[in-house]
């Protein structure tokens, strides 16, 4: 019967009308389910009653079951591993291989930051590269890729012909793999490449750059792939805002420019605070692009200055492992400051 | 005629009256005729800004593909092209003997199978443990479950490394198995993806879920003949946001693996060096064509299931 009811209800129209499955009912003050057993009423026991509560209580023991697995590997792989490197990242020399160290102590932290000297030598790519560059993408990159989408999506959902048509094109740069296209950029940014041939300039912006001229692709890169999944949030969006505030703002007369600050982008708050957020991370994140672009931390062999934060991480994963973990409690904190500080800001900007 | 009479008023009839509203001059049929030419011309405006940006979006897709399909002087010299001279499409066969792209694929494929498998199984039993079973600390559970996925992933990748490689699925000894258990392992589980499941199965009403105790139908059988069907669009998401997710990984499969041949399709085609045997540079012709093997598989997909992924990524928002 339950399977019946089941499939009755599979058309997704039917998903969400309220139809009582179960005609005989569930009776909620005394919390019993009745149920017809019998099709002959005039039969003695007709009717079955069943209390919920005896239902419920009895799985008790078996939903620790059904959860098991998925809660046995967010264990070991996601919760152990994040007590644990917040403990390698106090640890005095230590070693993966073996687990052994010598104390806890702040020195990694110290190390990284450019503050205290290991062996006598100061560490300097964490300060003079990775933290100026993932900074440089983050505010580079998140505005100018959310701007660009908010106008894309307000064109977009204007138009009428064509609509999805485009919106499948500008989705297509999501669809993709990052190191491919990233190696794409570094044949179109080539110095034989087509945007110096376009642009009847002689650039260097990927084998050998500065780091300021390898930092123009790359950003370029980010806010291209960047765009696809903003464009997606903001029209779906867009599609939500009741059609009457434009009508109102119509008879008003008010201008097309007025109508977007003034209607569109308040009620979209929302998804602009959710996309500033998730990108902001993301941007904090900034690995693969570089990988793609550059084939490695710099835009030559021996180079790092296009080291990210997260690109340090890796490097020294296996080398200098309490390094990797110090840089990697540095990034959850910055990104912890930044996603309070935003959904703080937000309390008196958005509008729910 | 029969009409009344006020006042002085004369007696006019109604075709005689024209009604004539002015603002600034300029009357009704002028005001709606200039909103009509104005709304015209901003459509077309908009159109042409907006292909305009679709074309500057999808040109590196042409240029990879013009690109895979010329010879190598031709991508170097000083007067670009856009369209190829000579239409190399042994740049192709090429590559698919110089970059193993068939075990990559291979690679690939395995861990990206069992790792999707993996994935739907424990989502699929912890999203109906968290939706319809009560049990004492489930929500405490949850709460855990959501704040992990609030922590960048690389505070986990430092000690899952240190795991994996204390399983001793890592280094020089290293066996395929090994490499794809290193590969796989770590991945059966999303956070993500069991919180988008469960929502999904908050939505079957829980008259359902009685009914089927009532008829003394067991959980584990509700939960495959009912629940699974009906949230059948958001596996399928899943599964191949899952997919994408393990086609496009590169960093872990490169610090977890020895060596290229272990390696996934990402990791192959950047660590592929594409050298032209004769001049000894990079052959952008062939890099070029790697490319585009490595993003046609994924086009496809999104041709297939444009709906589920669009859908998908619209309600996740994180790439694999």
């Amino acid at each position: 019967m339950a399977e019946n009811a089941a499939k009755s209800l599979a058309a997704p129209n039917d998903f969400f009308v309220e139809r009582p499955a179960y005609q005989e009912g569930y009776d909620e003050k005394s919390n019993t389910v009745i149920r017809l057993v019998s099709p002959n009423k005039k039969k003695a026991k007709a009717y079955q009653v069943t209390n919920i509560e005896d239902v419920a209580s009895k799985n008790n023991w078996k939903a620790w079951l059904y959860l098991a697995p998925a809660l046995i590997m967010v264990i070991i792989f996601l919760v152990y591993p994040l007590i644990n490197t917040i403990f390698i990242s106090f640890m005095n020399d230590y070693d993966y291989t073996t687990g052994a160290f010598h104390g806890f102590t702040l020195s990694n932290f110290g190390v990284i930051l450019h503050l205290t000297p290991y062996n006598g030598v100061y560490e300097e790519f964490f300060t003079r590269y990775a933290i100026p560059n993932t900074f440089i993408i983050v505010f580079l990159t998140v505005p100018l890729s959310t701007l660009i989408a908010l106008l894309i999506s307000v064109g977009l959902n204007s138009i009428k012909w064509f609509q999805k048509f485009l919106q499948t094109v500008f989705f297509l740069p999501y669809v993709t793999n990052a190191i491919a296209v990233g190696m794409v950029f570094s044949v179109l940014f080539d110095q034989n490449g087509i945007i110096n041939y376009l642009f009847h300039t002689d650039a260097v912006w990927i084998y050998g750059a500065t780091r300021w001229m390898g930092m123009i692709p790359l950003c370029i890169y980010i806010v291209w792939s960047s765009l696809p999944f903003k464009i997606l949030i903001f029209l779906s969006g867009l599609q939500g805002i009741d059609k009457q505030y434009y009508e109102a703002a119509r008879i008003d007369a008010a201008s097309h420019w007025k109508v977007l600050w003034r209607i569109t982008v308040p009620l979209m708050s929302p998804q602009i605070l959710y996309i500033i957020i998730t990108s902001f991370i993301g941007a904090f994140k900034e690995y693969t692009a570089v990988v793609g672009l550059f084939n490695g931390p710099g835009t030559m062999p021996g180079d790092y200055s296009m080291e990210t934060i997260v690109y340090y991480i890796y490097i020294n994963l296996s080398t200098h492992t309490a390094w990797a973990a110090a840089a990697a409690v540095f990034l959850f904190v910055i990104i912890l400051i930044f996603t309070l500080l935003q959904l703080w800001i937000s309390k008196k900007r958005v509008h729910y | 005629m029969n009409t009344k009479h006020y006042g002085n008023f004369p007696k006019v009839q109604s075709k005689d009256l024209t009604l004539s509203i002015n603002e600034s001059g300029r009357t009704v049929e002028t005001i709606r005729r200039q909103e009509k030419v104005g709304h015209i011309v901003s459509t077309v405006l908009m159109y042409v800004v907006i292909c305009a940006l679709a074309l500057l979006v999808i040109f590196p897709f042409y240029w990879m593909i013009i690109t895979s399909l010329k010879t190598n002087e031709e991508v170097i010299q000083t007067n670009q092209t856009f369209f190829p001279s000579i239409v190399m499409w042994t740049n192709y066969v090429y590559v698919l003997q110089a970059f193993k792209f068939m075990t990559y694929l291979r690679n690939t494929v395995v861990v990206a199978f069992f790792s999707t498998a993996g994935t739907l199984i424990t989502t699929i039993l912890a999203a109906f443990a968290f939706s319809r079973l009560e049990f004492k600390g489930r929500d405490a559970v949850f709460a855990v479950f959501l704040m992990t996925m609030m922590i960048p992933g690389e505070m986990m990748v430092i000690s899952n490394y240190i795991t994996v490689a204390s399983f001793g699925w890592i280094g020089t000894e290293q066996t395929l198995n090994q490499a794809y258990l290193a590969m796989i392992v770590p991945f059966v589980v999303s956070v993500f993806y069991i919180y988008l499941l469960r929502q999904n199965f908050k939505q079957v009403p829980n008259e359902l879920y009685l009914a089927a105790k009532v008829d003394g139908k067991s959980d584990w059988s509700f939960l495959w003949k009912v629940m699974v069907p009906l949230a059948a669009p958001t596996l399928i998401s899943i599964a191949i946001l899952k997919f994408m997710g393990t086609w496009n990984s590169y960093v872990w499969p490169n610090l977890v693996t020895k060596g290229n041949d272990y390696r996934l399709i990402s990791n192959g085609l950047r660590g592929s060096a594409f050298v032209d045997a004769e001049t000894g540079r990079v052959n952008y012709g062939y890099q070029m064509a790697g490319t585009v093997l490595v993003t046609v598989p994924l086009f496809l997909l999104f041709v297939l299931f444009r709906k589920y992924i669009m859908h998908g990524v619209g309600r996740a928002g994180i790439k694999g």
